[in-house]
């Protein structure tokens, strides 16, 4: 109906501003750029908000938080382990009697840094590799994804137990070992949305123009695809952050004395049983982390489909 | 007799993104008699569909029926509940889409689904509807009436389909049929079939019905009387005959105008080829395969000279666009070779030099995807002036607001994007992005059939004044004769692939042609009433024909050759005939013959 009140003054066309708009893929819909705030016309809906709130927090977080902890991170601050909340520990104290809150801003930088940086890492490469191979096609194509395939078979948690059983657990490593875990996914995504993107005319004008490959890449295509490629980062950071928690977790992810969340819960596991807040504050963090990262990703889905 | 559709005082409004109604039809008021045929004809957006629909009292999401009446019978439509509306649809009026492959479930049977509404509304038994199937069939032209009703969607032809959706509306005797567009998305040589059999069906059952097109000549042959419309306003309304002989409006003027494509305009700026001199683009037995054994493209040679445009005719599927992308270089021919100036073009994009690029330019078909939304105009202008002129900063500005001007655009679009341009507007920028080039060949494929009559003819006005400025040359792909005669100095017909016939466009304006493009011209719906009962063209398929085992590379056209030669069309290959008055013809036949054929082509193939 839109395209039809817009032309309704096809007769002067050449003057006139009609906006005939004609229904374009999911990805392709160009009306809010995800990468040009400044633009949004309309509020994200209530969960995108509270979404939003969440992340923006957790990031400051990141920054500030170790500049804004309270007590000394290892220090022996109290005398009562599992201690309740109060107005001095906040959010209690831990089973040696340090500050929890403390411990939870400066694990933030870990448990968000290392998530994003290898997530990060994860998404360029993808989309990278996934640009070049749809683009070059055949054997380029083939070649890249069998191997992909082939690391997709490999499941995410053994082999980052293999990685830190050889090398051992180092921050850099956890980087490199989350990247290489996740990557397979961000290809096929960023593949599969390339290839339709590929077969739009105006990449074959560009190709027919003489082009080379980078230009069409990033120029012509990538930004045709932003949007769902951005989308699936922010589940792909979800991921891995509940694959670093679970290595810290277990034990081999961030080594003490330095502690991100998933090692926070561990630590104090044994307070479980008498409901310590020592213990339910880092498991609160990662899943109001991960929900506020969830919440905001979908209102950006729903609001490219409009 | 009596009115049996009243409609007083319609009005549409559709609600925008802000949520303000929008009036998209404007109090629009007209009647039909028992077994008239209405016409409602107007470019895209001027509310054609929307009045159609509103008939089933129904408005498209976003849109509201805000006010009037429509009475079918004696019931006012717009007070019926959903529960009567349901009835009323399908029932007592029934509805032809302009995609019938759309309309069918592909995954059952034809005949379960002409007959669905029947049953449904329970007016017939399954039997009596199935006989009457078969009847509507066979009223219809379909071929083997009795057992079509078996097959599935995809085993019959987007022109037998649209036919049998014609039966599924009218198996219920509907008092009202609405046929929105039913024979846009074919070809020419397929509408005349499906017009002529929806013409008979509604002669001889006396449907009332109500016609909805662009095309003002296929509306001439189908209607009783005509509405012109425009931004949902009735602009004239008048018995078919008054209204190509004198219309009162003058925009029904200028759409008669439009539709005849200026011809004599052009004359003047044909270009006298110089005898001696190097074609800019020499094309020599080209071939195109897809896959290992698909030939898309056999034998094709052909000559553009500077400045001069060469249009390529064929009907859809016959390898018109595969043609142009060999010499664009997108796909790589597998025999053959295509020289720029003397020199020769590789077949692969990888092989060409960047100056080879810049010389041939490709437009395409349509103009929505071949820009690319997240960059504005300006990017899109300026990329191929930097990419092969270097050129940067202000003189870069200066000559995209040239290139706009040059296309008739004002300066101000540059900054917005493809997204916010109109249809025309595209396509122009479209047309502009491969003059930045400079180019010496334009490559223009079907550039104008996604658009309007007037915007259409707009656009080819420009092309020609910039061919005349530029010195440019064209090849001008398109599936309309008339566009192509009207237009380019030289005609090439294409059909499954083989270039059948070519020749100056003078010559096509009088027999003899190749039975092909015979065929085709003689189904170009012409603007007067009786054109489809006179011609001869798409009168039934002729029998089948045996092929003899070793008739390796025989006539294409073989199967629909009104005039073939049994013994020799089915066993030997054609010559290229020279005809007298110069063109080149890939048939048996030869001058004489074709004069004389032409007289006897109904008696052979009408029995
Ligand atoms: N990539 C492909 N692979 C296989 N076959 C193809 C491919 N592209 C086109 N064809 C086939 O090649 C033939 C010619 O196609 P082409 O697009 O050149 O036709 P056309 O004359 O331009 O038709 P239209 O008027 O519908 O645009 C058709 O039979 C088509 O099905
Ligand atoms: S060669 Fe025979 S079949 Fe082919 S077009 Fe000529 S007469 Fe018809
Ligand atoms: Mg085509």
């Amino acid at each position: 109906m839109k395209s039809n009140i817009n032309q309704s003054g096809s007769q002067n066309m050449a003057t006139s501003g009609g906006s005939g708009q004609v229904a374009e893929n999911e990805w392709l819909d160009n009306s809010v750029p995800v990468t040009a705030p400044t633009k949004h016309r309309r509020l994200p809906n209530p969960g995108g908000f509270l979404g939003f709130i969440l992340v923006f927090f957790w990031l400051v977080m990141a920054v500030i938080g170790p500049m804004i902890a309270p007590h000394d991170v290892n220090g022996l601050v109290s005398d009562s382990f599992f201690g309740p909340i109060s107005s001095q520990y906040p959010l209690g104290t831990d089973y040696l009697g340090r500050d929890i809150l403390s411990r939870l801003l400066h694990g933030a930088p870990y448990t968000i840094g290392i998530a994003l940086l290898a997530t990060s890492l994860a998404c360029m490469s993808g989309v990278v590799l996934g640009l070049v191979a749809a683009a070059s096609g055949g054997w380029i194509d083939a070649l890249i994804s069998r191997v992909q395939d082939a690391m997709i078979a490999i499941p995410n948690k053994i082999f980052a137990l293999i990685m830190v059983a050889s090398f051992g657990s180092s921050v850099p490593l956890l980087i490199v070992m989350a990247a290489i875990a996740y990557m397979p996914g961000c290809y096929r995504i960023a593949r599969a949305l390339a290839v339709n993107v590929m077969t739009m005319d105006y990449v074959l004008a560009a190709r027919t123009r003489g082009e080379g490959l980078a230009y069409i890449i990033f120029i012509e295509v990538l930004p045709n695809m932003l949007r769902p490629v951005l989308t699936d980062f922010g589940l792909r950071f979800v991921y891995v952050v509940l694959l670093l928690s679970a290595m810290s977790f277990l034990g081999l992810g961030v080594q003490p004395p330095d502690a991100d969340w998933g090692s926070l819960v561990r630590e104090n596991i044994q307070g479980l049983g008498i409901g310590a807040p020592a213990v339910l504050a880092p498991a609160v963090a990662i899943a109001t982390l991960t929900m506020g990262v969830n919440l905001l990703i979908d209102s950006l889905g729903g609001r490219a489909k409009r | 007799m009596n009115e049996i559709v009243k409609v007083s005082g319609l009005r549409v409004a559709a609600r925008t993104d802000e949520g303000v109604d929008l009036p998209i039809v404007h109090g629009v008021d007209f009647s039909l008699k028992q077994g008239e045929v209405l016409a409602l004809i107007g470019e895209s957006g001027s509310g054609k569909t929307t009045i159609a629909l509103s008939l089933m009292g129904y408005a498209r999401s976003g849109c509201r029926i805000v006010g009037g009446s429509v009475r079918i019978g004696d019931v006012d439509v717009l007070q019926l509940s959903d529960a009567e509306l349901a009835n009323l649809r399908g029932c007592r009026v029934a509805y032809i889409a302009q995609s019938a492959a759309a309309a069918f479930n592909p995954s059952k049977r034809i005949m379960d689904q002409v007959i669905e509404s029947a049953m449904i509304h329970g007016t017939a038994s399954r039997q009596q509807a199935q006989a009457k199937a078969v009847e509507l069939f066979r009223a219809l032209a379909l071929p083997d009436p009795e057992n079509i009703g078996a097959r599935y969607p995809h085993q019959v032809s987007g022109g037998q389909l649209q036919r049998l959706m014609a039966a599924m509306a009218l198996i219920t005797d509907p008092a009202l049929v609405i046929l929105d567009e039913p024979t846009t998305a074919l070809d020419v040589t397929t509408q005349i079939e499906v017009l002529r059999a929806f013409k008979q069906v509604v002669r001889e059952r006396g449907t009332t019905a109500v016609y909805v097109s662009h095309d003002l000549a296929v509306v001439a042959q189908m209607a009783d009387r005509i509405v012109v419309l425009r931004d949902g306003q009735i602009q004239e309304n008048s018995p078919t005959e008054q209204l190509l002989a004198a219309p009162a409006h003058p925009y029904t003027r200028r759409l008669l105008a439009a539709m005849k494509p200026a011809a004599a305009s052009r004359a003047s700026a044909r270009v006298e080829p110089v005898e001696q001199e190097k074609p800019l683009l020499e094309v020599r037995d080209l071939e195109v395969c897809y896959g290992k054994q698909v030939k898309v493209l056999h034998g094709i040679d052909l000559q553009v000279r500077r400045g001069t445009t060469v249009g390529v005719i064929g009907e859809s599927g016959s390898g018109k666009t595969t043609l142009a992308r060999a010499v664009a270089g997108m796909v790589a021919p597998s025999a053959g070779r295509i020289l720029l100036d003397g020199q020769p073009l590789s077949g692969t994009l990888a092989g060409r030099t960047r100056e080879q690029f810049r010389r041939v330019q490709y437009v395409f078909q349509n103009a929505d995807t071949a820009l690319n939304p997240k960059h504005s105009i300006e990017d899109i202008l300026a990329r191929p002036l930097r990419f092969y002129h270097g050129m940067k900063g202000k003189r870069q500005r200066e000559r995209v607001a040239e290139l706009l001007d040059l296309v008739q655009l004002p300066a101000s679009i540059a900054q917005r994007r493809p997204g916010e341009l109109s249809g025309g507007q595209k396509q122009r920028i479209n047309l502009a992005r491969a003059l930045a080039a400079e180019p010496d060949l334009i490559l223009c494929d079907e550039v104008t059939s996604a658009l309007d009559t007037v915007v259409g003819a707009a656009i080819l006005k420009l092309m020609a004044d910039l061919r005349r400025e530029l010195n440019v040359s064209y090849l001008f792909i398109s599936h309309d004769i008339n566009t192509v005669r009207a237009i380019c100095d030289e005609v090439v017909v294409m059909y499954s692939g083989a270039k059948v016939e070519q020749g100056e466009r003078s010559t096509f304006r009088a027999p003899p042609y190749h039975p092909y493009t015979n065929l085709l011209i003689d189904s170009v719906p012409e603007m007067h009433q009786g054109w489809l009962e006179e011609t001869q063209a798409g009168r039934g398929v002729p029998p089948r024909i045996g092929v003899s085992a070793n008739a390796e590379g025989i006539c294409p056209f073989l199967a629909r050759c009104p005039v073939r030669i049994d013994g020799k069309c089915n066993t030997t290959p054609p010559p290229r005939v020279r005809l007298d008055k110069g063109n080149e013809i890939l048939c048996h036949h030869r001058d004489i013959e074709l004069l004389q054929l032409e007289e006897s082509v109904p008696v052979a193939a009408a029995g």
